[in-house]
């Protein structure tokens, strides 16, 4: 069925129908170039959406002290809760299974100069896992150490805005700057994809600010960062365990809604993800409709191509075409047209798709893309589907008695 | 060559039925040129029609060159056609997007002759018919006798037993009817057995034996002195 012969029948006809080529090939091409734009903008959304919340990492709860409303063991009400360096040693102490990392954060507002340039930045005091919880990229130079905690170094690290503004395109690597009246040296800039605000921080050592500040041992803000693997479950049980040992330890009642606060991203995580599922199930179900139209599409040009061909189709009967040869010839063709025009409708999407890139990061799409597995096979089920909805009207067609087929002008 | 027996064909419109053959006995012979006469609505093309095998018969029996014509499947009324049958249409029913030989070797290529055999025959039958220059040319750069002429050779293409001619000439002037006709004689001078279809006496008179049909019976059939059409040409 498939010999040279049968081929070479089939690329004439194709070549002088070429109207008739170019409809069926057009609306197939058509159909796939918009399920791969489409699909691809779907994936640029949830890109961009994932940009917006995926710069921080997901495994991490934040412990806020707050003000107690109740009396508790003889503590009175409106009491301030403080945590202090003892905490941070006690929660790692206590939950080993679940803790990956702890770091304290104490933020601050100080203005920072170096030379004549000055300007007003939040400076966090932190611990060296810090750099795990904001997922804070070294662009050069190193980060704070457990050695820099301990000694508690003169030492910030400045983000990427920063050193622009302050040095300009020269480098601050082992420049002193000005911190609120202390001179600290830079020892590296950071870069974070969470946006320009998170690019205009300083990080120093947590000691180094308790010792500033008349030799606390003060902490602000705790951010305990759990392993991932305990899972979802996991971080809701360490939440309300983790709350329950602060508690105790700083006698809150338990029914204090105001004691502290624990934001658990865990919690957030969940429903980003699910606004991320729900976003790629309407993408999913355009990119289904749109195949769905261009399965119609085909199905209407190839009723209207038998209709067309039905007495040329009477002729090929009266020489001795059998039912078979009619069919084959019209699927044949349809099948060849379909696949040529659906692979080129999906690289045209491709290339579409690859050369918008970031041009589109106004309206929410990020490097829009497809998955070659998907664009492929929604090409084959188009082609499968042509072909299914080129066989009904072909075997009618092959049914037909040739002498209708002849009568029909 | 044919050989029908009590055959009887009807159509359906709507509620009624239409009883256009009543009842056809006659054979013929091998070499024969048989013109079926009749006015419109007697039943000659429906005649030609099922001895084609373009359509079925109710009842009565068919046997063409000894094959029993009954209860063929699409497929093999398909193949028989193909080895038996070439058809000759009043309207040519070229393919119009094939040139004149493509259009001549249609029927080869359904007999899976290879392509370089199927051309050099093509080719050869249309110098038969007067038309090897015009082997490129597409149906619709043809005049009307020349068109005819192409189907002719379409249908010698296939070397088949029997040809079938339904009204050749009943789209074309008297001189090219002459001409095909002429060219009909030529084939059938050659031993071919051809059947034509007509209403016009002149060509019925241009075969050898004449059937009338009247309201689906056959009211006369007679050898006839043929009139040579070769004495118009020119």
């Amino acid at each position: 069925m498939l010999n040279r012969d049968n081929w070479k029948e089939i690329f004439e006809t194709i070549q002088k129908n070429k109207l008739r080529t170019f409809l069926s090939g057009f609306t197939v091409a058509l159909g796939i170039l918009i399920f791969v734009v489409l699909f691809g903008f779907g994936n640029g959304l949830i890109n961009t959406f994932d940009d917006f919340f995926g710069d921080d990492a997901t495994n991490v709860l934040f412990v806020f002290p707050g003000r107690t409303t109740m009396p508790y063991k003889g503590y009175k009400s409106n009491r301030a809760i403080e945590f202090d360096n003892s905490d941070l040693a006690d929660i790692e102490k206590n939950f080993p299974l679940f803790v990956e990392y702890i770091t304290p954060r104490i933020t601050r507002q100080d203005t920072i100069s170096y030379l004549n340039e000055s300007n007003s930045y939040t400076t966090q005091a932190v611990g060296p896992a810090h750099q795990f919880n904001e997922m804070t990229i070294m662009m050069k130079g190193r980060y704070l150490n457990d050695l820099d905690i301990k000694n508690k170094t003169k030492y910030a690290v400045i983000g990427r805005l920063v050193e622009q503004d302050l040095f300009g395109a020269k480098n601050s690597i082992g420049k002193y700057i000005d911190v609120g009246g202390s001179s600290f040296k830079v020892i590296g800039v950071f870069q974070d994809d969470g946006g320009d605000n998170e690019e205009r921080i300083v990080y120093i050592p947590y000691t180094t600010r308790q010792l500033i500040e008349k030799n606390t041992d003060k902490i602000s803000q705790i951010v305990v960062g759990f392993k991932p693997e305990i899972g979802y479950a996991g971080a809701m049980a360490l939440d309300k365990s983790l709350e329950k040992f602060i508690r105790s330890k700083k006698f809150i009642n338990p029914k204090d809604q105001n004691g502290i606060f624990i934001r658990n991203i865990a919690d957030q995580l969940k429903q980003n993800q699910q606004f991320a599922r729900v976003l790629q199930i309407i993408v999913g179900f355009v990119a289904f409709g749109t195949i769905i139209a261009g399965i119609i599409g085909i199905s209407n040009i190839m009723v209207f191509v038998v209709k067309e061909r039905t007495k040329e189709l009477g002729i090929r009967k009266a020489l001795g075409a059998t039912p078979k040869a009619v069919i084959s010839t019209i699927l044949l063709e349809s099948v060849f047209i379909t696949t040529v025009s659906g692979f080129v409708g999906m690289l045209i999407g491709i290339a579409i798709l690859s050369s918008l890139g970031n041009k589109l990061k106004d309206f929410f799409i990020t490097n829009p893309y497809i998955d070659m597995s998907i664009a492929i096979s929604a090409t084959i089920v188009l082609i499968i589907f042509g072909a299914i909805a080129g066989y009904v009207p072909a075997r009618r067609a092959a049914r037909i008695k040739p002498i209708v087929a002849l009568r029909d002008e | 060559m044919i050989e029908i027996k009590d055959l009887h064909k009807s159509y359906k419109m709507g509620s009624n039925s239409l009883h256009v053959l009543k009842g056809l006995n006659f054979s013929i012979a091998e070499g024969e040129l048989v013109a079926i006469m009749g006015s419109s609505g007697s039943g000659k093309s429906t005649l030609l029609n099922i001895l084609g095998m373009l359509d079925e018969a109710d009842s009565g029996s068919y046997v063409l060159d000894g094959v029993p014509i009954k209860n063929l499947n699409e497929t093999k009324a398909a193949k028989y056609r193909n080895r038996f049958l070439g058809f000759i249409f009043q309207s040519f029913n070229l393919i119009n997007y094939k040139s004149a030989m493509e259009n001549v070797a249609l029927p080869l290529y359904y007999q899976k002759v290879p392509r370089k055999e199927r051309e050099e025959k093509a080719l050869k039958y249309l110098a038969q018919v007067g038309l090897k220059e015009w082997a490129t040319h597409l149906p619709n750069e043809l005049s009307g006798g020349q068109k005819q002429r192409v189907a002719i050779a379409r249908a010698l293409a296939a070397e088949p037993k029997v040809l079938m001619a339904d009204e050749p000439t009943g789209a074309l002037d008297s001189k090219t009817s002459y001409e095909v006709m002429d060219l009909i004689q030529k084939i059938n001078d050659e031993g071919n057995t051809i059947l034509v279809v007509t209403h016009e006496e002149d060509i019925a008179h241009m075969c050898k034996r004449i059937v009338h049909l009247k309201d689906g019976v056959i009211v006369e059939d007679k050898k006839v002195e043929q009139v040579r059409a070769a004495q118009y040409v020119k």
